[in-house]
């Protein structure tokens, strides 16, 4: 199981959904590998992922993958996230 | 790495900003006076949300300002702004924002840990209104949970 989660930079917001993901992955008893990335090298680090995690601006940069794509709106939002991350896995 | 410490210089409250650019400009700004950046970090900052939105508006009313690690990087730094005025950056759930966060990180890698220490803060709901509230700098470190015992002198204005 591969999440990527993506953002311009690679550094700062995608880092934070990370971690967070990381969290609510646990919480949920999903066994699953979290990256950080930017939208730049998405082709080749998400190649592999069931699930991109980002914010609804960077949706139309994504080009086409056979991954889900799960929008966050609050990255802090353990709640949200849980139940976004526990319909794109479970 | 821990989070950074937060000096006086890098915290900047209840100011105004016209936009968007203004107010990254203001925590890229808090970033310079502080030690962690030279000011080309800051234009790479607006220069991020020009070329992919307004993304880095990640939870309601909060934006965290960044670019890439750079030679503009002279170690790493967190930075707060408060406005006194919330600015639209055009997210489209999480304007406006009243809360920036500038964060300049020195390697790729060296951030994963000051970025979890920013979520552990941030995964509080009650830390953005608490920011957004805060009237001087030592209210910003203890909300951070940060020493505040070493900064004893005016906040920088």
């Amino acid at each position: 199981m591969k999440v990527v989660a993506i953002c311009g930079a690679g550094v700062g917001t995608s880092a934070i959904l990370k971690v967070n993901a990381e969290r609510v992955l646990e919480r949920l008893d999903i066994d699953a590998d979290v990256t950080a990335s930017d939208v730049a090298s998405l082709g080749t680090t998400a190649a592999d992922a069931q699930v991109i995690l980002t914010s609804p601006e960077l949706v139309e940069k994504i080009g086409a993958t056979n991954a889900d794509i799960v929008v966050i709106e609050n990255y802090f939002d353990l709640d949200e996230l849980e139940v976004k991350l526990e319909a794109a896995l479970g | 790495m821990p989070l950074p410490p937060l000096p006086d210089a890098a915290i900047s409250l209840g100011v105004r900003a016209s936009d968007w650019r203004d107010a990254v400009r203001l925590a890229g700004e808090a970033l310079r006076r502080s030690g962690a950046t030279r000011a080309e970090y800051t234009e790479r900052m607006v220069q991020l949300v020009e070329d992919f939105g307004a993304y880095i508006v990640i939870a309601p009313g909060l934006a965290l300002a960044h670019a890439r690690p750079g030679p503009d990087v002279l170690e790493a730094g967190i930075s707060v702004v408060t406005l006194t005025e919330p600015v639209v950056f055009g997210h489209p759930h999480n304007d406006p924002v009243g809360v920036i966060i500038g964060l300049a990180v020195a390697t790729p890698d060296a951030h994963v840990t000051t970025v979890a220490d920013l979520a552990n803060v941030f995964n509080d709901p009650a830390t953005i209104p608490a920011l957004a509230a805060a009237s001087d700098p030592h209210e910003v470190r203890r909300i951070f949970a940060l020493d505040d015992t070493l900064e004893q002198e005016e906040p920088a204005r």
